[in-house]
């Protein structure tokens, strides 16, 4: 069974069709790259699959079952976390708190457990485990708007890590980093693969792509024109017209 | 002996500290404006007056009573708030506190702009409270809601107020259920409010629809800002600073607005985040003179 099953999904905005009858699987472990030029509707997938907003039309399920008409929070309790293409650390938190937020997910469908005190010994000591992972430890006290873009990302996975995610979303991880940084950063996500959780990659890097992803899917203009092995992407004709435009 | 006036001044300026407290909850600690609270202050105060007064309920009822019913109707008006965020949930809350007001104007059955009277300071051990006993009753209240304030502030509840605080969209990727923990910061935040108009309903004896307008509002958010947004002790200085600056000013009467108005312009201007916030100067400047005098000693 594929871990996230999505079949014609559609987005509209006003008049404007984001993502036009896309369909996908992805299955436990796998890491599906989702790659296309700017607006060919990567983010929207995203928005859609984390519940930011609904679909126009089309079927969403996740192990098994619908998540059409999940609100968020919803969806991140059933193990599904992502990062954002403009991270969004809680800026004014430190880094331990802001990995804290997304332990309580546990929490938070009850009242009485939420009001129970959040520093337990057994509770932070996972949040630093996650933390060191993530090449964060010296930071534990640091708030998240001081610390440099590389480290926010990985910031961003800890957090979403901490949700105990099945499948994790990953928007644009390398974009905007150096090339140390964008080394550490897959060594990271190689880590999650390992562990079997799946991951859905954005990227626009294509070594990062090629490198980690066995398969690919292609969207241009809400449309997905391609989808197979890093080897057949490359050579397939619609992408390279997509990216570089017609031979005339 | 403490004068009448004396006390009369901390009962107002302990009322006041509650109020800032309790609208702290809602836009310190869940980040969201309101610039409506004094109608939760209003409701408190004539639901308690009227409990009071027409169906001859004690203090003791009629008070609490007074923050259950503000926090159903914090929580009834907090939904539809939710829809709206920013600027447009501060004009939102700002129509709300005129709608309120005009309810206690306009419907006779609240008395309309002669108010309520007839309401009196509790009675225990057969007799009626004194004022310094009405102050201390206050006070051991007002200390149990600032060790729940603390207990939330350290729980599970705390940290989802403050994720959604930082940013609402990540707190929902979070597991944050962010409707319902801004409705439950609605209603604590409302119910204190009730409360507080409770027992100034309670004190005054004599309330109207003008004590719970827009300018109290305003007045309420002024303490939290000026004290510092989101601290715990903050509004409290914030309440007993611009409480004090009224009466001590009185040789000025003149210029009594002209002086607040300096003073909130000028702590937006250098200190923005508020006396006792976050970047404050003041509790720097607490720390090394505390650690200079350990130093020399």
């Amino acid at each position: 069974m594929s871990l996230l099953e999505v079949r014609a999904l559609s987005k509209e905005f006003g008049g404007l069709r984001a993502l036009d009858g896309v369909s996908f699987t992805a299955g436990e472990g796998e890491i599906l790259g989702i790659i296309g030029p700017n607006g060919a509707g990567k983010t929207t997938i995203f928005n859609l699959i984390s519940g930011v907003y609904p679909p126009s039309n089309g079927e969403m399920s996740f192990q098994g079952e619908s998540i059409l008409r999940l609100k968020p929070h919803q969806i991140s309790r059933l193990g599904i976390g992502r990062t954002f293409q403009i991270v969004r650390p809680f800026q004014n938190l430190d880094v331990e708190t802001n990995v804290l937020v997304a332990f309580g997910h546990r929490y938070y469908p009850s009242l009485w457990k939420s009001s129970a005190p959040f520093r337990q010994p057994g509770i932070l000591r996972e949040v630093q485990t996650l933390i060191e992972r993530a090449g964060l430890r010296p930071y534990t006290k640091q708030l998240a708007k001081n610390l440099p873009l590389g480290f926010k990302k990985r910031l961003e996975i800890a957090r979403a890590l901490a949700l105990r995610p099945r499948l994790l979303l990953l928007d644009e991880p390398s974009a905007g980093l150096r090339f140390e940084e964008s080394a550490q950063l897959m060594e990271l996500i190689r880590q999650v693969l390992d562990e079997g959780i799946g991951v859905l990659l954005i990227e626009h890097n294509m070594h990062v792509v090629m490198d980690l992803c066995k398969r690919i899917v292609v969207l241009d203009h809400g449309s997905k024109i391609a989808e197979g092995s890093p080897e057949e992407i490359r050579s397939n004709s619609l992408v390279i017209q997509a990216y570089l435009g017609k031979e005339t | 002996m403490i004068s009448g006036y004396l006390i009369t001044i901390l009962i107002t300026i302990v009322i006041y500290a509650m109020l800032a407290h309790s609208l702290n909850i809602i836009t310190g600690h869940a980040g969201q404006i309101s610039l409506g609270h004094a109608s939760f202050f209003g409701i408190g105060a004539y639901t308690s007056a009227m409990l009071y007064t027409e169906a001859g309920f004690p203090f003791w009822i009629s008070v609490p009573m007074a923050a259950v019913a503000a926090g159903i109707v914090g929580a009834l008006l907090g939904i539809p708030c939710l829809r709206v965020r920013d600027d447009f949930l501060a004009i939102t809350t700002m129509g709300i506190n005129f709608v309120v007001e005009a309810i206690f104007l306009y419907l006779p059955f609240f008395g309309g702009a002669m108010g309520i009277g007839g309401i009196n300071l509790p009675r225990w051990f057969g007799r009626e409270m004194t004022k310094p006993e009405y102050l201390i009753l206050i006070l051991v209240v007002f200390g149990l809601l600032l060790l729940l304030d603390r207990r939330m502030g350290r729980s599970w509840i705390g940290l989802a107020w403050a994720s959604i605080r930082e940013d609402e969209q990540a707190a929902g990727a979070m597991g944050v259920d962010v409707v319902r923990f801004k409705v439950l910061a609605f209603i604590l935040g409302s119910a204190i409010a009730g409360l507080a108009g409770g027992f100034y309903a309670h004190f005054l004896t004599f309330i109207m629809p003008q004590n719970f307008g827009f300018g109290q509002s305003i007045v309420i958010l002024s303490m939290v800002v000026f004290g510092g947004i989101g601290s715990r002790w903050g509004p409290i200085v914030g309440a007993i600073i611009l409480g004090v600056l009224p009466e001590v000013s009185r040789p000025i009467m003149e210029y009594r607005i002209l002086l607040y108005g300096i003073l909130l312009l000028g702590m937006m201007r250098f200190q923005p985040g508020g006396l006792l916030g976050p970047e404050s100067i003041l509790p720097r400047i607490l720390r090394r003179s505390v650690y200079g005098l350990r130093g020399q000693g």
